[in-house]
């Protein structure tokens, strides 16, 4: 390899210009949300576990009837969780200290504003509606499940036992009637006025309202507002999120800017290794020049070292 | 006379053949249940932790197929020509680590037929799963290109092995940027997930963690498997035990340098984390495990192997840094993943995906034993030993 100081130098030039181009692409700046798009909100406090949500939300997917049967109040024992083929779940949690009646909560896919479903699928199968809600593409999922893996919420399930076609489960915000104008199945089957559809920034008012006017019956605090970067789905609640199964105070910055930084390595890496690399090659090989350029060399091991090159001026021959 | 190829030593194993035969089959007919029947008989995945022991084997394959590009970048880069015996055997090791990485991978898709899809179909860019699938291909690839020379001195196509051999600069180098970036984005995949992963284990600088503890991961393996040739293959490695301990030396100061290295950043990100108040309980004590007793460790073994010539404690600094790897994997993909979870709905691997990485491992050894003794890895070919005459 022919290596001269002028190669050397206009190799760094060129790194350091792919360096700053790629400072200038990888930015960091959070989606803040397409504008007038809707979302709902979940007052916790007047949940009453009917479980009508279920109910409807796995009759407009085509789920079948919910697996534990919803004049069952002893499903309530335990922590039910989301399948592929329960979209939604209504789980009972233990009243906070002073107060007696059940609590419930209904859990499903927030929604996100930045999904980090989305970020991390390597097909694109999800995609961020403008509307609001998250969708999913089985025709181009590949099944790695990363979705699946990193969603903060465990909101996506996948199809284990389905050998030929296994698909990601999760709830759709019902895109489809919303998109007719109708309401999504669960709000419009909640008979207690637990679930509020609408657009997200109105929501964000009503929550806000009901908290100044009620301050006892609810935290002052509106959950998914600005949870890792916010959700469609809004939860007013009673008592502490950790004993609702809700994370408590996580950042504000979406999931997906915890990896951005390290992928816009990427370039910078291609713009500079290989220079460097080719500086190393030349330091290792600068005594190398005057023999035969054949790449490969005899497999018994060379001596130790070959004899020092002369020095000049006290310093040694660079290239 | 010549010996006859009748007159071979008797092997040493003779119950190799039965037994490697055996852990095939058995691997042939457990990936058609787990193709046949789904993901969900073979594994015990489930929604709250649908990344497993087969994750956690992925990523032990590619730590530890490292030698390949450590061991081209330290000949064909830094120009240590005296370990030039060991490039094609860790080479061979690297590719058949990553021939693993693919073949789990395959078994671990929910559909693996659409594997292509990132790049035919439509690419996720920004996600990190994307840049380790062009990374691994053209990584693979490039792998496969280094080993060609052995495979065309093999055909006798000599033509064809000028070119390759030409060409291998620019492949070390692609091999060295390629494995920094995906050895790097295996560790990204954990960075989004700071409330599954244990705080000791979790940290914005995984991917570093990752990266180093990967070369440090390839002079191990190295170690080993020139070890493991000399033991196995005498007769037919260009090295002899004597020549091989001085290498491994040598290897040793590199491998104590790089755990050292590591071992320094992972202090550091517990420094700057903050994590102290974490290594009082018993995570923290299993933690100080890993990296004191599998990671120090090694490296004062490494380092005084080196200073006092001993290349069987070098050998078996070197297995405890394999070991420090193989456990740092499973921790983060498996043990200290999820830990908030009730026990009740913790992940435990079933039988079958323990029956498949073992499957895995006796395939790799098959093929090694296969290549090795056929192609021109562990000693140069006859006809073209150097110096060529023109």
């Amino acid at each position: 390899m022919n290596f001269t100081r002028r190669g050397w130098l206009a190799g760094v030039a060129a790194s350091l210009a792919g360096l700053k181009t790629a400072q200038a692409s990888g930015s960091n700046r959070a989606f803040r949300s397409y504008p007038g798009r809707l979302g709902l909100l979940h007052d916790s406090t007047l949940c009453i576990g009917c479980r009508s949500c279920e109910a409807a939300c796995n009759n407009v997917n085509s789920l079948g009837p919910p697996a534990d049967p919803l004049d069952d109040p002893s499903v309530f024992e335990r922590t039910r969780k989301l399948s592929t083929r329960l979209y939604t779940v209504v789980n009972r949690y233990m009243p906070a200290q002073g107060r007696r009646a059940p609590v419930y909560r209904k859990h499903q896919c927030m929604h996100c504003n930045e999904p980090c479903c989305a970020s991390v699928c390597f097909v694109k199968a999800f995609i961020k509606t403008p509307e609001g809600p998250v969708l999913y593409d089985p025709d181009l999922c590949v099944g790695c499940r990363y979705c699946v893996f990193v969603c903060p919420y465990y909101a996506l399930t996948y199809e284990f036992n389905e050998p030929a076609t296994p698909r990601v489960g999760r709830c759709t915000m019902c895109y489809p009637r919303i998109r007719q104008g109708l309401q999504p199945a669960c709000a419009e089957a909640c008979p207690a006025g637990a679930i509020q559809y609408g657009r997200r920034d109105d929501l964000l008012e009503l929550a806000r309202a009901r908290i100044r006017k009620y301050p006892d019956r609810y935290r002052p605090h509106i959950f998914g507002e600005n949870e890792w970067g916010g959700t469609s789905w809004l939860t007013i609640y009673g008592q502490p999120l950790a004993t609702l199964d809700l994370p408590d105070e996580p950042s504000h910055a979406p999931l997906p800017t915890l990896i951005t930084g390290h992928l816009s390595l990427a370039p910078v890496a291609a713009a500079i290794v290989p220079g460097l690399l080719a500086g190393i090659y030349a330091l290792a090989h600068r005594r190398d020049e005057g023999l035969p350029k054949n790449g490969q060399r005899p497999t018994t091991s060379l001596p130790d070292s070959p004899t020092p090159a002369k020095k000049k001026d006290g310093h040694e021959p660079l290239a | 006379m010549n010996p006859s190829p009748e007159d071979r030593p008797r092997p040493r194993f003779p119950w190799f053949g039965a037994t490697t035969g055996a852990l095939l089959l058995f691997g042939i007919v457990l990936v058609v249940l787990r193709f046949v029947f789904g993901l969900g008989f073979a594994t015990n995945l489930d929604n709250a932790t649908p990344w497993g022991l087969w994750t956690a084997f992925k990523l032990i394959f590619v730590a530890l197929a490292a030698s390949g590009y450590v061991m081209t970048a330290a000949v064909y880069l830094f120009g240590r020509h005296d370990y030039h015996a060991l490039v094609r055997p860790a080479v061979l090791s690297g590719f058949l680590g990553y021939t693993l990485f693919i073949l789990i991978l395959l078994f671990d898709l929910g559909r693996s037929w659409r594997i292509l899809f990132p790049f035919l179909v439509q690419p996720g860019t920004t996600s990190a799963l994307f840049e380790i699938a062009i990374c691994v291909a053209l990584y693979y690839t490039t792998q496969f290109l280094e080993l060609a020379p052995a495979g065309f001195e093999w055909l006798r196509w000599r033509r064809l092995r000028k070119l390759a051999v030409a060409a291998t600069a620019g492949l070390t180098v692609l091999g060295v940027l390629l494995s920094m970036l995906h050895q790097s984005t295996l560790g990204a995949l954990y960075l989004m997930v700071p409330s599954k992963l244990h705080v000791l284990w979790y940290s914005p600088n995984i991917p570093l963690h990752f990266f180093l503890s990967s070369i440090v991961g390839g002079v191990s393996m190295t170690m080993t498997i020139g070890w493991l040739c000399q033991r196995v293959y005498a007769e037919r490695f260009a090295v002899d035990r004597d020549q091989l301990d001085r290498l491994t030396l040598g290897l040793a100061k590199a491998g104590a340098l790089a755990l050292a290295v590591y071992v320094s950043a992972k202090g550091v990100d517990l420094a700057l984390e903050d994590k102290w108040a974490a290594l009082h309980s018993p995570a923290g004590a299993w933690y100080l495990v890993e990296l004191v007793g599998f990671g120090l460790a090694p490296a004062a073994l490494l380092a005084i192997a080196h200073r006092e010539g001993r290349p069987s404690l070098a050998r078996m600094g070197a297995a405890l840094a394999i070991v420090g790897i193989v456990m740092n994997r499973l921790n983060v993909a498996v043990l200290m993943f999820n830990r908030n979870l009730p026990a009740d709905d913790r992940y435990v691997p079933s039988w079958m995906e323990y029956g498949v990485v073992i499957f895995l491992l006796a395939l790799a050894v098959m093929i090694f034993r296969l290549v090795v003794r056929r192609m021109p890895i562990l000693a140069a070919h006859p006809d073209f030993r150097q110096p060529q005459l023109p």
